[in-house]
C-alpha cells in the first residue's frame, strides 16, 4: 500500500489549518476551526502512521488528542464568549489593545 | 646624631604642619626653627667629623625594595661631598627660617609655610644623604614638590598658581630623564647603591646601551640623562624657564630654592655622580658647553630685567651655568665650592631684596625704588656686600671660586673648555654689569617711588638684621677660610667622596696661566661694573635714548623678552603639545573613538535597533502567527540542513523576519 499519498493529504490538510489561522484577519471562529483541522490533520497522520508501522501507540495518541482537542475548544469557545460579553464583537483586527 | 640630622626638620614640620592649629603661631615657629638649628649644629659636629676627622659615615636603616637582584634599602651615608651640603643646606634653611617669622608675621598661615619650609629642607636632607640612586629621587621629587607648595603659597593668585605649575612640570621633565638614567643605571650595572655604581662604573666602558633603537656608548647615554635631570633641576639652558618664574613665591622661599637647596641639586648630583661620569667623555663635554651657554644667556638677560627678585633669579642661573661646567670639565670639588659660596651670597641678596620690598610696601619694580640708601642703611650694606661677592671682587667669597672655575676653564685644552672660558668671561662682565645696575636703581639713583612709600620706608626688625648680617659674615669670608680646605692642592677633605681621572685634572695647569687670561675675568668684572655705575649714575637720561634707538630697541628687546625662548617655547611647544591634548587625544580619542564607539555608541544602535524591533509587536494576533510559523519553519529546515554555523544562522532568520515585514 502506498502511503506516502495519506501523508501528502494530512500534510496538506495541516498547512490549510495553518493557513487558515494565519491568513484569517476578521473571525476568531474560523481560527479555532482551522486550529481543529490542524489537530484533526496531525491524528490522522499519527493514525496513518500507527498503521503503516504496525503500532497501536500512534491510535492511542489520537485518541488523546481528539480529547486534547475537545477540552481546547471548549474553552476557547468560553474565551470567546466572554471576550464577546465585554468588547461586543469578535474581530482579530480589533484585539490589539496589547501593542508594543 | 647623623639620623637626627635627617630627621629632625621633618619632626619640625610635622608639629608645625598638623598641629599648628593647637600649638599657635608663635609655637610653630619656635618648633620648627628650634629643629632646624639643631640640624645645623648636629651638620656641624658631622663636618667636623666626617670632613675633618675624615670618618665617612654609613648608616643602614631596612630593606625597602627586593626583588630578585633590584635590592634597595634605606641608607644614609655621610661622606665629605653629604657634609658641605648638610652644612650649606641647614644653615641656610635655618636663618629662611628665622628671617620668615618676621618677614612673614602677618601671614595667616604661617605654621603652615613654616612646615613647608621645614618639609624643604628634610627633602633636600634626604637628597644629600641618599646612599642609592633611588632614595635620591624621593629627595629629588620631594623638593620639587615642596618648591610647588611653596612657590604656590599664596595660592589665591593666578600668576602663583601659574608659576608653581610650571616650576612642577618643567622641573618633571627633568625628573623624567633622570628616572630614564636611573633605570639605565640599573640595567647596566644591575644595582642602584652608589658604592656599587660607582665602583664599577671604569669597566662599562665598551659596554652599549640601545635606546630608541639607537646604540649609544652605555656611560654617555647614562651621564646625558643624569645631566637631563640636573638641566631640570638647577634650570640650566633650555630647562630654565621655570626658575624667573618661581619668583611668585614668597622672597625667602625663593632665597631658599635658589642659594641652598632646589637649584643646588643639580649640581650635587653631578658631583655625586663624578666617578659615573669621569668615564661619560661624551656626556661631559655636552654638560661643560651647557653650562657655559647657560652661565653666558641668564647673564645677559639679567641685564634689562625690571623686577628686583628676577635680576637675582637670572644670576642664580648664571652662576649655575659656571658650577655646570665647571663640573663638565671634571673639576667637581671647584663646582661643589662655588656652590657652597654661591649659596651664602645668594641668600644674602635674596634675603636684602625682600627686606627691600618689605620697606616699599611689596614694590618689586626697581624703577619705581631709588633713593633707598639713606632710608635702608642697613639693607643697602648688605646689598653691596652680596653683590661684590657675586661679581666676584677680589677677597670676596665669590673671587675665591668664580676665578678658580674661569681659570680651570681656559687650563684645560680643549675647545669647549675653552668656549665656555670666553661665555664664562663675557657672562662675568654682565654679573658685574646688573648686580652695580641692581643696587644703582635701588639704592643710588634719584628716588622714583611714590612719596607716602618712602616716607614709611624703614628697615626690618631684629630677625631680618640678625639674618641679614649673619649671612654677610660667610658671604665675605668663607672663601677665604675654606679655599684650601676644599680646593687647595692636595687637599684630602673631599676623600673618595668626589673623583677626577688623572687625564681630566687641570687644577695645575691652572697654576702656569699666563696672568693675563688670569686676570681677564676679573678685570671685565671691574670694567663691567665701573660702567654700569656711571650709566646709571650719571648717564641715566642718555640711557634712555639709548635704549629707543632702532638697534638698541631691538637688542633690549630681545634681552628683556629672555631671548624669546618663551616665546619660542610656547609657541611651538607648549602650544601645539596643548593643542594636540585637546584635539587629538581629547576631542578625537576620548570623546571621539572611545565615546563613540563605547558607552554612548553601543547604547545609541542598542536602542535604535529595539526601536526597530519594537514594531514586530504589533499586537496582531495574525502578526506574531506569521512569526512564529517562519519561525518554525526556519527551526525546522535548520534541523534537515543545518547551517555552517550558528551565528551565520541567527543572521539568515533576522533578515527573513526583517523581510517579511
Amino acid at each position: 500500500m502506498d502511503f506516502i499519498h495519506f501523508f501528502f493529504l494530512s500534510a496538506l490538510l495541516f498547512v490549510i489549518g495553518v493557513g487558515g489561522v494565519v491568513l484569517n484577519r476578521t473571525n476568531i471562529v474560523v481560527v479555532l476551526m482551522s486550529l481543529e483541522l490542524s489537530l484533526l490533520a496531525v491524528s490522522l497522520n499519527f493514525i496513518i502512521f500507527s498503521v503503516c508501522l504496525s503500532d497501536l501507540i500512534g491510535q492511542i495518541f489520537a485518541i488523546f488528542i481528539l480529547i486534547v482537542a475537545a477540552c481546547e475548544s471548549s474553552i476557547g469557545l468560553a474565551i470567546i464568549l466572554v471576550y464577546f460579553r465585554v468588547r461586543g464583537s469578535i474581530r482579530i483586527d480589533q484585539a490589539s489593545l496589547l501593542k508594543s | 646624631m647623623y639620623l637626627n640630622i635627617v630627621f629632625l626638620p621633618l619632626l619640625g614640620s610635622i608639629i608645625a604642619g598638623f598641629f599648628g592649629r593647637f600649638v599657635g603661631v608663635y609655637g610653630s615657629c619656635f618648633i620648627t626653627v628650634f629643629c632646624v638649628g639643631l640640624t645645623f649644629c648636629l651638620s656641624c659636629l658631622s663636618f667636623y667629623e666626617v670632613g675633618l676627622a675624615g670618618s665617612g659615615t654609613y648608616l643602614s636603616l631596612m630593606t625597602w625594595l627586593e626583588s630578585d637582584s633590584f635590592y634597595v634599602e634605606w641608607a644614609f651615608c655621610f661622606d665629605s661631598l653629604t657634609v658641605v651640603m648638610l652644612i650649606v643646606v641647614t644653615f641656610i634653611s635655618t636663618l629662611v627660617h628665622i628671617y620668615s617669622t618676621e618677614y612673614m608675621g602677618g601671614d595667616p598661615h604661617l605654621p603652615r609655610f613654616v612646615s613647608y619650609l621645614s618639609l624643604f629642607t628634610f627633602f633636600m636632607l634626604i637628597l644629600v644623604t641618599a646612599d642609592n640612586f633611588v632614595q635620591m629621587f624621593v629627595g629629588w621629587e620631594g623638593v620639587g614638590l615642596c618648591s610647588y607648595l611653596l612657590i604656590n603659597f599664596w595660592f589665591t593668585r593666578i600668576q602663583a598658581n601659574k608659576a608653581a605649575i610650571k616650576a612642577m612640570i618643567v622641573n618633571r621633565i627633568g625628573d623624567f630623564g633622570l628616572a630614564l638614567g636611573i633605570f639605565a643605571i640599573f640595567i647596566c650595572f644591575g644595582a642602584l647603591d652608589y658604592a656599587t655604581v660607582f665602583a664599577f662604573s671604569p669597566q662599562l666602558t665598551s659596554c652599549t646601551l640601545s635606546f630608541l633603537n639607537i646604540k649609544f656608548k652605555a656611560l654617555d647615554l647614562i651621564g646625558v640623562l643624569l645631566f637631563i635631570g640636573a638641566v631640570g633641576k638647577s634650570a640650566q639652558l633650555g630647562l630654565h624657564t621655570w626658575l624667573p618664574d618661581a619668583m611668585e613665591g614668597p622672597t625667602p622661599v625663593s632665597a631658599l630654592i635658589h642659594a641652598a637647596t632646589m637649584v643646588t641639586a643639580g649640581v650635587f648630583l653631578l658631583a655625586r655622580c663624578s666617578p659615573l661620569l669621569e668615564y661619560c667623555s661624551g656626556a661631559l663635554l655636552l654638560i661643560s658647553v651647557v653650562g657655559g651657554m647657560t652661565a653666558f644667556f641668564a647673564a645677559t638677560t639679567a641685564l634689562v630685567q625690571n623686577d628686583l627678585k628676577r635680576v637675582i633669579a637670572y644670576s642664580t642661573c648664571s652662576q649655575l651655568g659656571y658650577m655646570v661646567f665647571a663640573c663638565g670639565l671634571s673639576n667637581y670639588s671647584v663646582a661643589v665650592f662655588h656652590l657652597a659660596n654661591h649659596a651664602f651670597f645668594k641668600a644674602l641678596l635674596f634675603l636684602s631684596a625682600g627686606s627691600v620690598i618689605h620697606a616699599v610696601g611689596d614694590e618689586q619694580d626697581m624703577r619705581k625704588m631709588g633713593g633707598l640708601r639713606r632710608l635702608l642703611p642697613f639693607t643697602y650694606a648688605m646689598m653691596v656686600i652680596g653683590s661684590l661677592a657675586l661679581m666676584g671682587m677680589p677677597f670676596l667669597t665669590g673671587f675665591y671660586s668664580k676665578d678658580v672655575i674661569l681659570e680651570i676653564a681656559y687650563a684645560t685644552y680643549s675647545i669647549p673648555a675653552h668656549f665656555s672660558y670666553w661665555l664664562g668671561s663675557l657672562a662675568a662682565f654682565c654679573t658685574a654689569f646688573y648686580s652695580i645696575r641692581l643696587i644703582a636703581l635701588c639704592f643710588l639713583v634719584e628716588p622714583n617711588g611714590s612719596r607716602k612709600l618712602l616716607l614709611s620706608a624703614s628697615e626690618g626688625g631684629k630677625a631680618i638684621g640678625f639674618v641679614l648680617g649673619l649671612l654677610a659674615i660667610p658671604s665675605i669670608f668663607v672663601g677665604y677660610f675654606s679655599r684650601d680646605l676644599f680646593i687647595g692642592l692636595g687637599t684630602h677633605f673631599w676623600g673618595s667622596s668626589l673623583f677626577c681621572l688623572p687625564s681630566n685634572l687641570s687644577l695645575i695647569d691652572a697654576e702656569f696661566m699666563s696672568t693675563f687670561s688670569k686676570m681677564l675675568p676679573l678685570c671685565l668684572s671691574i670694567v663691567g661694573g665701573a660702567l654700569s655705575f656711571t650709566l646709571y649714575r650719571y648717564y641715566n637720561y642718555n640711557m634712555y635714548f639709548w635704549k629707543t634707538s632702532l638697534v638698541g630697541r631691538k637688542f633690549y628687546t630681545f634681552l628683556s623678552r629672555k631671548w624669546f625662548f618663551d616665546k619660542i617655547y610656547n609657541g611651538f611647544i607648549s602650544q601645539n603639545i596643548l593643542d594636540f591634548g585637546y584635539h587629538f587625544t581629547y576631542k578625537s580619542i576620548d570623546r571621539g573613538l572611545i565615546e563613540s564607539l563605547g558607552p554612548f555608541g553601543l547604547s545609541n544602535v542598542l536602542t535604535s535597533q529595539v526601536q526597530q524591533a519594537r514594531v514586530w509587536h504589533s499586537g496582531y494576533l495574525y502578526h506574531y502567527l506569521v512569526i512564529f510559523v517562519w519561525g518554525n519553519l526556519l527551526f525546522g529546515l535548520w534541523f534537515l540542513f543545518g547551517f555552517p554555523s550558528l551565528r551565520i544562522g541567527v543572521l539568515l532568520l533576522f533578515s527573513i523576519l526583517w523581510l517579511t515585514l
